[in-house]
């Protein structure tokens, strides 16, 4: 009575042949991922050393390191960090904690969503527009990471915005009951329990601007410049615009180079995610709601 | 107030690339020129042209192979990943998937550059391999993780107990994926697919680095495109501020800005409409 039937075994290979077939995709989908890295590896490993990351570019940028590049990434990075963080958390805790149900909060989604989705060369435009020539910082440090805050932003609001959910509501409702008001729950239960999902969203935004090339190429990052920023406003060299310039502006540049310059900034990127992912499973793994 | 800074940047964008574009709008723009002529010759002395339809061309190239590409491959990824696999291996797959997502666009165009470029010209003969196919096959690598979260998230969203239901009533698992499961989060598959393709309009630096960059109606996958995207990363560093070429290109900003946000604004109703049922 319990026998397979043909129809039984035969449904039985259709669903193998297509669980197979999607883990085939899902298998191709990934593989580009693995090769491109070994190729990076295998190519650009060899040019780096300790003098290839903190020596100056020379004899036309084909020859030296890219110290000036790896120190205005990190400072493009660190001013749009202190610009969007603040901005993104108060957004996420007014969306999240007191943002009534209603069209305005709507439009607020709605207006996430679509910063999220404009192209990055229409920010640059905007930073262009708006900050090189309006507001008169003309190409400098500050330009180019207002315009990679405005373009993150949504990546702190949304993650943030996630991890102040992820705490429950009857952690807010006993503190309510205990007479404290609306922001001293925030400031003291939700805030406590959610900063290192926040953490996590701010680390991902680090790795997303550090990658970010189209907003910064007319807001203020050079294509040369041998020496190291001073202020906010000055220029400053930046890895993924180099990489840029050297892959294609630059002739004679040794092949190694580029490899060299691709692995570090997709390795930065890389450890960058891989210590966010790494914090959001260790911490579901310490939750204890 | 935080909440409403996302409105006014948004405004803001409007209304800052618009103010650089204006100018050009009201004065030298033609719309049946801008539409219908294949010349984009904005440095031309005598005689400068403002055709974008090479460039839209491009574009819609570019993204459509892109899509060719990544839709079947990420809606597979998402099905596996959401449905078949359990535990640690599905773990390790979003986390690979993600992965992908965060290498730079700048690194995508090198690796178009430096190891697509010499493989295609290999693999298929040709001379150039910089070229749509290149670009397309780039920008679908890039497109499909987001595709590929969107979906799954999707599928994820459809309640177990339209599951259970099926299979109570002696479907197989396959039955269940491609009758309920499916049919049920079509609208996020949707939205996944429609927020891919803005994903791909819009990139810029893989797409100027991969695709060749010259002006043509392509006839071919193996032809060079030049995409709108790339034209202003090209050229904006070139003009002089509040030249026509200048305006033009906020111009082809707007454009793109309005396109984005319409393709949004679908994928956003697209995925109410599932929630108000």
């Amino acid at each position: 009575m319990f026998e397979a039937t043909e129809l039984n075994i035969r449904n039985h290979k259709v669903e193998r042949l297509w669980g197979l077939l999607f883990l085939l995709m899902t298998v191709l989908l990934i593989l580009p991922v693995l090769v491109i890295l070994g190729v990076l590896v295998y190519k650009g490993g060899p040019i780096i050393s300790v003098d290839f990351l903190f020596t100056e570019p020379k004899d036309g940028m084909t020859a030296g390191g890219i110290f000036p590049a790896l120190v205005g990434t990190i400072w493009l990075v660190a001013v749009a960090l202190l610009a969007s963080v603040p901005v993104g958390v108060a957004a996420a805790l007014y969306l999240s904690e007191y943002a009534p149900d209603n069209w305005l909060t709507r439009m607020i989604n709605l207006a996430i969503i679509n910063l999220a989705g404009v192209p990055s060369i229409v920010h640059a435009l905007f930073g262009v527009g708006a900050f090189v020539l309006f507001f008169r910082f003309g190409t400098s440090i500050l330009a180019a990471s207002l315009t990679l805050a405005i373009m993150t932003l949504p990546v702190v609001i949304v993650a943030t915005r996630e991890s102040l959910q992820a705490v429950p509501h009857a952690f807010r409702e006993a503190c309510w009951n205990m007479g404290a008001s609306r922001w001293q729950t925030i400031r003291h239960v939700v805030l406590p329990n959610s900063i290192s999902g926040i953490l996590t969203g701010v680390i991902l935004e680090v790795s997303r601007t550090a990658g970010e090339t189209a907003p910064i190429m007319f807001t203020g990052a050079a294509f040369f410049l041998p020496f190291l920023p001073q202020s906010v406003f000055d220029q400053t060299m930046a890895m993924s615009l180099h990489l840029f310039v050297i892959s294609t502006q630059v002739p004679g540049v040794p092949e190694a180079m580029p490899f060299g310059v691709a692995l570090v900034l997709i390795g930065m990127v890389l450890a960058m995610n891989a210590v966010s992912i790494g914090f959001r499973m260790y911490l579901r793994g310490k939750k204890k709601w | 107030m935080g909440g409403v800074s996302a409105i006014i940047f948004i405004i803001g964008i409007f209304i800052f690339i618009t103010k650089e574009g204006l100018p050009f709008l009201l004065g030298r723009f033609e719309i049946a020129e801008f539409f219908t002529s294949p010349r984009w010759r904005p440095t031309s002395e005598h005689n400068p042209t403002y055709g974008a339809l090479a460039l839209i061309a491009g574009t819609a190239s570019v993204t459509g192979l892109a899509m060719l590409i990544a839709v079947p491959f990420s809606l597979g990824a998402a099905i596996y990943i959401g449905e078949f696999a359990t535990g640690r291996t599905r773990e390790i797959l979003k986390v690979l998937v993600e992965l992908l997502a965060a290498i730079p666009s700048v690194v995508w165009g090198f690796i178009g550059l430096s190891i697509m470029n010499p493989l295609i010209i290999k693999l298929f003969n040709v001379p150039v391999g910089l070229n749509v196919l290149n670009a397309g096959f780039i920008l679908g690598l890039m497109a499909a993780p987001i595709m590929t979260t969107i979906a799954e998230d999707s599928l994820k969203a459809v309640p177990d107990t339209y599951r259970e239901a099926a299979e109570a009533m002696g479907a197989t698992r396959w039955q269940v994926i491609l009758r309920v499961v499916i049919p049920a989060a079509k609208n996020g598959l949707v939205a996944a697919v429609l927020l891919g393709v803005g994903r791909g309009f819009g990139e810029t630096m893989a797409v100027l680095m991969a695709s060749g960059h010259s002006i043509n109606l392509p006839t071919s996958i193996f032809d060079s495109v030049r995409a709108l995207t790339a034209t202003i990363a090209a050229e904006l560093g070139e003009t002089a501020v509040g030249s026509d070429h200048y305006r033009a290109l906020f111009t082809l900003g707007i454009f793109l800005f309005l396109i984005t946000f319409i393709i949004n604004l679908t994928a956003d109703l697209v995925v109410r409409g599932i929630r108000k049922k």
